[in-house]
């Protein structure tokens, strides 16, 4: 009985381990797409013009308030299709899930900028320096470092929801292990086991993340 | 107006509405009481309990509401456990926001100073007294936030009933779509319904913080 | 020989290796005042808090208008808390109810106290202690001198038969020091019996029936403030606390 369970499991492990490739290539899609966009909007929303802001506003309010299942079907089947875009599966998954990071990082750093001292603004500017010079020297530098214990968790959310690839047919862990499964009929052995998987790598990640964190910590500097 | 949104895709919706409704609502309190049972035990509870619920939460904070869905409805009937689809999902939303939940009302009692239980006792509260009066409504209003958000987080993820074959909004929109292949319209009518879910919730959560809240508490 | 109102007998507390008191004992007359003094860490807090049994104690006892008191009986020691109150050094007052509820909160829970009967009583301590005007001022929203009278005016709202004060004012800024001893000096007159714990030695020396000095988690001194700082006698007392005069004129 358990043997057997084993010999499942050892056939389908490599199979389901090429998915984890996929997966990650997804998660780091998103998180980089996240923080491409996320940046710009919180700088838009911070110091732009109402209108700009306005706009972010909307943005932010919309995927922050629409399942990703719904943007995952959304953009796959209506959207990217009505603008005569041929994208994939994987694509689409590290697209909608990066436009949704987008938001929740762009609140992140909004909230990071906003928590700077003005006096460093003020010191900054005393300096001669310009408004770019100040953004790009002085406020963005401690605002991503801020931001760093909330990147590791949102790293956790963004991995766990890359499961939702499933659904337009990626071939990420969970979809594999889908497949696996519905040939098999050993759903909860394969299921417990992708859970495993997906517990570990959120783990490691976290680690890493920790790790980045205090390589770049400032002496005596809290956030 | 188009019949395709007042003959389908509304009336459909509405249905689904529904459906979803009576997912959120009992999924979104028993979290919510799962979650001060769970956290509580872990704060207060003998160390072998602590364990326990510190494991469980970890355990289901880190695997995919989605994996955890697809072992209760596809994967316990391997050991002979059957549930309804809806059953299933309400479980499942259930025993993932409670450990959300639990991890808010465990930082809630963390951040309570020592001292006020001990001036509690010093007035000759008894335990359950300090507990009930003292330090469960402060904790309250401390997790009030994170839980809230959490209950935001489920109306959004109660979505993934769908995947179970529990057909409520997204389903019902699914449905649809496919069969008109007007898939835009109806993923972005569907989206609507649920920032409504969303913009309803966020205004009355934020209305009961507001009544609760208490000048300069929970503000460090 | 009169029954004393509160009598410590040999009370020890060990935390791991570190023995913090050593069979103190400590018997509290009938609306006396004492003051407990010494260096920090000597104990004075940690003794405190066994007279209200919020530190447990190894061995001793303490008994109330002469009689034991059972302290693994619950009940017992939840009625015995009742009639000792306690001051703390940092307050304590509950974050999430304001002042008039500070007060209100365990006549209403613990004597079972109707609202309303409850809310009076509250609003005429606070009167007691000058703050019939803050009563709806959260925590938050008090200075240091008021919160501690807030608490004062808590402790006594539960009719206490014995005050316990912990340092009651070596929290608050010096300007807000004032206060707080002026209140507790009104409740030397109505008769109140308290021990406090302060490095206050004016006001100990003007108002203490007796002064208890203590250092290594011991009793070594105690005495009438006559007879430990009069002027020429040589005991530990009066060297420690002309020590803690050079100390606060060498601050200067």
């Amino acid at each position: 009985m358990i043997l057997e369970k084993l010999i499942v499991i050892s056939d389908a492990l490599p199979y389901i381990l090429q998915g984890a490739g996929i997966t990650l290539i997804i998660v780091a899609g998103a998180m980089v797409l996240g923080l491409c966009l996320g940046v710009p909007f919180a700088l838009g929303q911070v110091y732009g013009p109402p209108l700009i802001r306005g706009a972010i506003g909307l943005y932010v309010w919309f995927f922050r308030g629409v399942p990703i299942l719904i943007l995952m079907f959304l953009f796959y089947f209506g959207i990217f299709d009505l603008l005569g875009l041929n994208l994939s599966p994987l694509t689409t998954t590290a697209l909608v899930l990066g436009m949704t990071s987008a938001a929740y990082q762009s609140q992140l750093f909004r909230g990071a900028i906003q928590s700077l001292p003005q006096g460093q603004l003020k010191a900054a500017k005393a300096l001669g320096m310009s408004r770019w010079q100040t953004v790009s020297s002085i406020v963005l530098p401690q605002a991503l470092r801020m931001s760093i214990p909330a990147w590791s968790n949102e790293y956790s959310i963004i991995l766990k929801d890359s499961a939702l690839a499933y659904v337009v047919g990626a071939l990420d862990m969970f979809t594999r292990t889908h497949f696996v499964a519905s040939r098999t009929y050993e759903h909860l052995t394969l299921f417990m086991l992708v859970g495993a998987l997906y517990f570990f790598i959120t783990v490691i990640g976290v680690y890493f993340l920790a790790r980045l964190e205090k390589k770049l910590r400032i002496p005596g500097y809290t956030a | 107006m188009d019949p395709f949104y007042t003959n389908e895709l509304i009336p459909a919706l509405n249905r689904g509405l529904v459906m979803s409704t009576m997912l959120i609502i009992p999924s979104a309190f028993f979290g919510l009481l799962g979650g001060i049972l769970v956290g509580t035990f872990r704060v207060f509870g003998p160390k072998p309990i602590q364990r326990l619920f510190n494991a469980y939460t970890a355990i289901f904070r880190g695997v995919p509401l989605m994996v955890q869905l697809f072992i209760l409805y596809y994967g316990l009937p391997n050991i002979g456990i059957y549930f309804e689809a809806y059953t299933a999902a309400v479980i499942g939303f259930i025993l993932c926001s409670s450990a959300y939940n639990s991890e808010y009302i465990r930082g809630a009692l963390l951040a309570i100073k020592s001292g006020q239980l001990q001036a509690a006792s010093a007035l000759g509260m008894s335990k359950t007294q300090a507990l009930v009066w003292i330090i469960i409504p402060q904790a309250f209003r401390r997790a009030l936030p994170g839980c809230g958000n959490e209950m935001i987080y489920l109306i959004k993820y109660s979505s993934l009933a769908y995947i179970v074959s529990c057909i409520e909004l997204t389903g019902e929109a699914r449905a649809i779509a496919a069969q008109s292949f007007r898939f835009t319209e109806a993923f972005t009518v569907v989206a609507c319904y649920y920032l409504l879910l969303v913009s309803i919730a966020t205004y009355l959560l934020k209305k009961v913080e507001k009544r609760l809240a208490i000048p300069g508490f929970g503000t460090k | 020989m009169t029954v004393p109102i509160l009598f410590a007998r040999d009370i020890c507390v060990t935390i791991g290796s570190n023995e913090i008191l050593k069979n103190v004992s400590l018997s509290l007359p009938k609306g006396s005042l004492k003051v407990l003094i010494g260096p920090s860490g000597a104990g004075k807090s940690t003794f405190l808090q066994t007279l209200n049994h919020l530190i447990p104690h190894d061995s001793g006892c303490l008994e109330l208008n002469g009689k034991e008191i059972n302290l693994n009986n619950k009940r017992e020691l939840y009625a015995y808390r009742q009639q000792v109150g306690m001051i703390f050094q940092d307050f304590n007052l509950f974050d999430h109810l304001n002042a008039l509820d500070n007060v209100a909160i365990a006549l209403r829970k613990v004597k079972g106290v109707e609202r309303q009967t409850a809310h009076n009583r509250a609003m005429q301590e606070l009167k007691r202690v000058g703050l019939e005007d803050k009563a709806t001022l959260y925590p938050a929203e008090l200075s240091g001198g008021q919160k501690q009278r807030v608490a004062i005016a808590r402790a006594l709202a539960m009719d206490p038969t014995v005050l316990l004060l912990d340092e009651p004012t070596s929290a608050l800024d010096p300007e807000l020091i004032g206060e707080v001893l002026a209140v507790i000096r009104d409740l030397t007159r109505d008769g109140l019996t308290m021990v406090m714990a302060t490095h206050q030695m004016d006001f100990a020396r003007a108002l203490a029936h007796e002064i208890v000095f203590m250092q290594d988690g011991e009793i070594i001194e105690q005495g009438s403030p006559e007879e430990l700082l009069q002027e020429g006698t040589s005991s530990r007392t009066r060297d420690f606390c002309a020590r803690l005069v050079t100390a606060i004129d060498d601050k200067r």
